[in-house]
């Protein structure tokens, strides 16, 4: 039964689809290649003006020790050594983990969640989407400190709520061992209205002849989600999980609007150390590294995801 | 055609984009000039009184005009670094004492000529200068004293600080005067890395050696001035959890009448000026000796300044001219760093607090903030947070020390 279900009831396309190439004369050609340049340029440019350039000038960076102050002097690759001993870079890319472990996770399912809660002929459901889409486009700023409100330790409506019940709730952010899920639990509630958006589009886009016919085969509602669902939702799980990973390694707003990387450095994650290193410390040399080693780390994480989706990603 | 008349217009907005983004430096002519002014000293409340020395300024030099930008203290050194960076800093802007060596070492600052030192304080005046040459103006100085809610200590039965009074005189009184069920507080000190340096003074202690390289806070003294320093926190002292060490925190519990005693400096009494309560102030108490920490401000001239005459005629104005000394007392804003203490004689007569004399006699023995020419603000953070670590209870106050010690050595060596 699943063989019969496994390829959607159309035709596939084409294994290659050649990209048009504007004709066969030379004139024609030029022609072609002049209008996709108008098009790329509006965004070409600025791409080049505010990423390709800072990253070229940052990898120059990297190699000098420039303070921000005085004429960068030429220093090699002592940055990185510099960095590769140095206990703290450790830490930074371990509480950058261990953010991306708790929140991938959290963010993902409660955003699969609501998507299939809302997928559903729910009243009032267009509000409920605007309602959960609210926290993306709200500013870190305000969230982080409406989040630091509600987890206070002392009067916070969380821990009040939780005394009612006779709970002693935690010190939140003001607890090493706490900091890091209060961050991971107001990054996850923030995010869930992206990850609902993207993964309810995916569900609209399976035909519900699908569902239904195995509804007829006696499929329970388990079922079809873990065999029709899952599968047929793979391209839009590997979109969010792709930019939820590029965005869990750049973390840093919500960490320095709600503990400042505390309490004693235990919630300070990479971007954050990029920016103590560049602004606090003046160290614009070892920044630059630092910032080179994440785009390192972030591509390789990207190009293996890339590579593996091949054996889960089903584009039908 | 339409394709080509396309990619022409998306060129033409790109080139646009690419133009906007380089303006041509005009050239300098004589005449007129517009100087630029950075500051962080009038923000929250002196802005005002800026205005009024600015003003002064522009009527006697007719050909200058200064534009001023105020920013807030917590975002300044990061916004002035930026600027430097980018070359984009103003012809005049504040810096601290703490910061100026390594502005001057890293040759941001242009010489400013002064044709009549004896008009500032000298101790103060040569804080800025380097191997003979004056590379910043001190604008202020302020220092740090113990402001008390004297109704408080009335209603306690108490007898209020003097300049007498040591840490054992301070605890204990504290300790009276806290009624954790009233939500009122007998004590507030931060936890940071400038009330350690002095109170580490206090006890007789030194924060670097002899080679300014070197920390050398980690021994008995340095651990008793650390305990004196984070043992307050929930027992007189509000505790993190509750707040404290969030900004105006510590102020705003002594406006609304519910802490006793208050370490913070005399650039509150502006602040303080209309609370519903009596309040004075004396000098700090210290422990083997007394040290008040001494702040100043002052302003620089930017080396890539195109205007740097009239930028060090503003400069010079701000900080010893008559306008600025009357307009700083009238205002109860820091005190202005001139010499002629008889121009400072109506400091003591204007009002609240009455003690105004204990911000003269905390003069008398001072303790500057460690100054090193490499990791500054690294040396600061990191005797912050292991301080706070210490007032959590995650370390004893001996790991603590011996951990900054060990950090803050690796930064600045």
């Amino acid at each position: 039964m699943t063989a019969t279900l496994s390829r959607p009831g159309r035709a596939a396309p084409p294994a290659v689809r050649r990209a048009p190439s504007g004709g066969r004369t030379p004139a024609a050609r030029r022609r072609y290649a002049l209008t996709v340049l108008a098009f790329l340029l509006p965004s070409a440019v600025p791409l080049a003006m505010f990423v390709l350039g800072p990253m070229v000038a940052a990898a120059w960076i990297s190699l000098t020790d420039w303070n921000l102050l005085a004429p960068a002097n030429w220093v090699g690759f002592d940055n990185y050594a510099k960095l590769l001993t140095d206990p703290k870079t450790g830490d930074v890319f371990l509480h950058t983990l261990a953010y991306i472990a708790g929140y991938l996770p959290l963010v993902y399912l409660g955003g699969l969640a609501i998507a299939l809660g809302l997928n559903t002929a729910l009243r009032g459901r267009t509000l409920l989407r605007g309602v959960y889409f609210l926290p993306v486009v709200t500013s870190w700023i305000v969230v982080a400190l409406v989040w630091r409100w509600l987890l206070n330790p002392a009067n916070g409506v969380v821990n009040t709520v939780l005394a009612w019940f006779g709970i002693d709730g935690p010190g939140w952010w003001t607890d090493p061992a706490w900091a890091m899920p209060s961050i991971i639990l107001a990054s996850a509630w923030k995010d869930l209205g992206f990850v609902m958006v993207i993964l309810l589009a995916g569900l609209q886009a399976i035909d519900p002849a699908l569902l239904e016919a195995a509804r007829v085969d006696g499929a329970g509602w388990w079922r079809r989600l873990v065999s029709i669902i899952m599968p047929l939702l793979s391209p839009a799980t590997f979109f969010v999980i792709v930019i939820s990973l590029i965005n869990g390694f750049q973390v840093f707003d919500q960490v320095y609007a709600m503990t400042g990387g505390g309490p004693g450095g235990a919630t300070q994650v990479v971007v954050q150390q990029i920016y103590d290193l560049t602004f606090r410390y003046g160290r614009a040399g070892e920044a630059s590294a630092l910032s080179w080693m994440l785009f390192v780390v972030i591509l390789a994480v990207t190009v293996v995801q890339i590579r593996g989706q091949r054996k889960w990603v089903n584009y039908g | 055609m339409r394709t080509t008349a396309l990619a022409a217009a998306g060129i033409a907005a790109a080139a646009a984009l690419v133009m906007t983004a380089c303006t041509a430096d005009g050239g300098q002519a004589d005449g007129p000039v517009t100087i630029t002014y950075t500051n962080f000293i009038s923000n929250d409340g002196n802005e005002e009184n800026l205005q009024k020395i600015v003003a002064a300024f522009e009527e006697e030099h007719p050909d200058i005009s200064v534009e001023v930008t105020t920013l807030p203290y917590a975002d300044y050194g990061t916004a002035l670094q930026t600027d430097l960076a980018a070359g984009t800093v103003s012809d005049v802007f504040d810096l601290e004492y703490a910061n100026y060596a390594q502005y001057q070492a890293n040759g941001v600052l242009a010489e400013i000529p002064v044709e009549d030192p004896s008009v500032y304080r000298e101790s103060v005046l040569e804080a800025y200068a380097t191997d003979g040459k004056q590379y910043a103006l001190p604008s202020s100085f302020s220092t740090v004293v113990l402001f008390y809610n004297s109704d408080l200590f009335d209603a306690a039965g108490l007898e209020y600080p003097t300049s007498d009074w040591t840490w054992a005189d301070e605890q204990a009184a504290a300790e009276q005067l806290t009624d954790q069920a009233a939500g009122v507080w007998g004590d507030h000190q931060p936890v940071s890395f400038y009330e350690f340096y002095k109170v580490l003074a206090q006890n007789g202690g030194e924060f670097l050696d002899e080679s300014g390289t070197k920390t050398a806070f980690n021994t008995p003294e340095g651990v008793e001035a650390a305990e004196w320093l984070v043992g307050k926190s929930g027992t007189v002292m509000p505790t993190v959890e509750q707040g404290q060490g969030t900004p105006d925190f510590d102020t705003n519990l002594f406006s609304d009448g519910k802490l006793a005693m208050l370490h913070t400096g005399i650039w509150m009494f502006g602040a303080f000026a209309d609370v519903p309560f009596g309040w004075d102030i004396a000098v700090e108490p210290g422990n083997t000796q007394q040290a008040s920490a001494l702040f100043s401000n002052a302003v620089g001239v930017s080396s890539g300044s195109k205007h740097q005459d009239a930028a060090a005629e503003f400069a010079r104005f701000l900080t010893s001219s008559d306008v600025m000394v009357e307009t700083r007392l009238d205002a109860g804003w820091e005190l202005p760093v001139i010499s002629d203490e008889a121009a400072l004689e109506s400091y003591l007569t204007l009002g609240d607090p009455a003690n105004r004399q204990a911000v003269f006699d905390s003069l008398d023995q001072v303790a500057l903030p460690p100054v090193v020419a490499k990791g500054q603000q690294e040396m600061q953070d990191i005797m912050t947070e292991e301080l706070v670590e210490a007032q959590a209870g995650r370390k004893t106050v001996e790991e603590a020390l011996a951990s900054a010690s060990e950090r803050i050595d690796a930064a600045i060596g």
